[in-house]
């Protein structure tokens, strides 16, 4: 079975869901400790919170801790690495993804449900997707504002929209560029998103959208 | 009178700074020898006033800086 290593550093508060979800998904998953080896594992998830309370940026101190070489060497041998809200964050802050997550263009923290256009069903996280189609996943964050000198040269994931799929500017939530809130690598096997898709991961809780992401991800990972 | 000013705001010696002692390790992480690494704040703007130096430590006391915890200085040059 494959097996997926959530990285938790101080301030980390997303693992256990994360977790909790990728084994719903049907792979292994274990919450690791930033200090522990990721030789074991196929893949790996930078889940969400507050990495080091947010000092100097948010993720600009735990983009730059020893793990994170172990992390940019599955990126480059095209294994998965997701990151979600400040594993996002962590992930532009190591370079391992274009752009910067700058604070909300209304600077206050927004925590709500969005609408989501799928625009890439072409990487190992969204094969389950429709393109275009609308899902719906809650945002939690402050500094979710997507900014990068050119938006047209990276490779846009989700965007956030109204209801009906159409991106305007009336939903976007934070400011970002084009309304980006998910993009990825040029190879596609790493994947940034601000919305959270482990919290709408079951019915009960509002959607199950987000886990079709997991489920995308652990197919790939087996192949 | 238009003046340009500028205030550092910093925590005040001995006090407890997290975000400067995990600013300080991460840049130790990355091979430097750092100690005592500070994280004060830098404020820059435009002032009209005729008492620049009065307002702007009046400034200091009531916004920028708590006074409990903080130290502060500034320069203020007539706009050119």
């Amino acid at each position: 079975m494959v097996k997926f290593a959530v990285v938790v550093f101080p301030g980390t508060n997303c693992d256990f869901e994360t977790e909790m979800v990728i084994r719903k998904a049907g792979a292994e998953a274990e919450r690791v400790w930033y200090t522990t080896s990721l030789k074991d594992f196929d893949g790996v998830v930078l889940p969400g919170g507050f990495s080091y309370a947010d000092y100097l940026r948010a993720g600009a101190i735990a983009a730059r801790q020893e793990i994170m070489e172990e992390v940019k060497e599955f990126a480059h041998d095209e294994r998965p690495v997701l990151g979600i809200c400040n594993g996002f964050q962590i992930l532009t802050e190591a370079g391992l993804l274009p752009g910067a997550l700058r604070p909300n263009k209304i600077p206050r923290f927004l925590c709500r449900w969005v609408h989501l256009r799928v625009n890439d069903i072409e990487t190992p996280f969204t094969s389950l997707y429709e393109q275009g189609e609308v899902i719906r996943m809650p945002i939690a964050h402050a500094e979710g504002n997507y900014y990068t000198e050119d938006p047209s040269k990276v490779r846009v994931v989700f965007q956030y929209s109204d209801e009906k799929g159409n991106v305007t500017e009336d939903a976007n939530p934070n400011g970002s560029a084009l309304n980006i809130a998910a993009v990825a690598n040029e190879k596609g096997n790493v994947l940034g998103t601000m919305p959270h898709p482990e919290r709408a991961s079951d019915r009960f809780l509002g959607s199950e959208d987000g886990l079709r992401l997991f489920r995308s991800m652990v197919e790939w990972a087996k192949m | 009178m238009k003046w340009k000013v500028a205030v550092i705001v910093r925590l005040k010696e001995g006090l407890n700074d997290p975000e400067g002692r995990v600013i300080g390790k991460a840049l130790g992480n990355l091979g430097y020898t750092v100690e005592n690494l500070h994280v004060p704040k830098y404020f820059e703007f435009e002032l009209d006033s005729e008492n620049p130096e009065e307002e702007v430590e009046e400034m200091c006391k009531k916004l920028l800086a708590n006074p409990l915890i903080h130290s502060w200085e500034y320069r203020i040059e007539p706009v050119s």
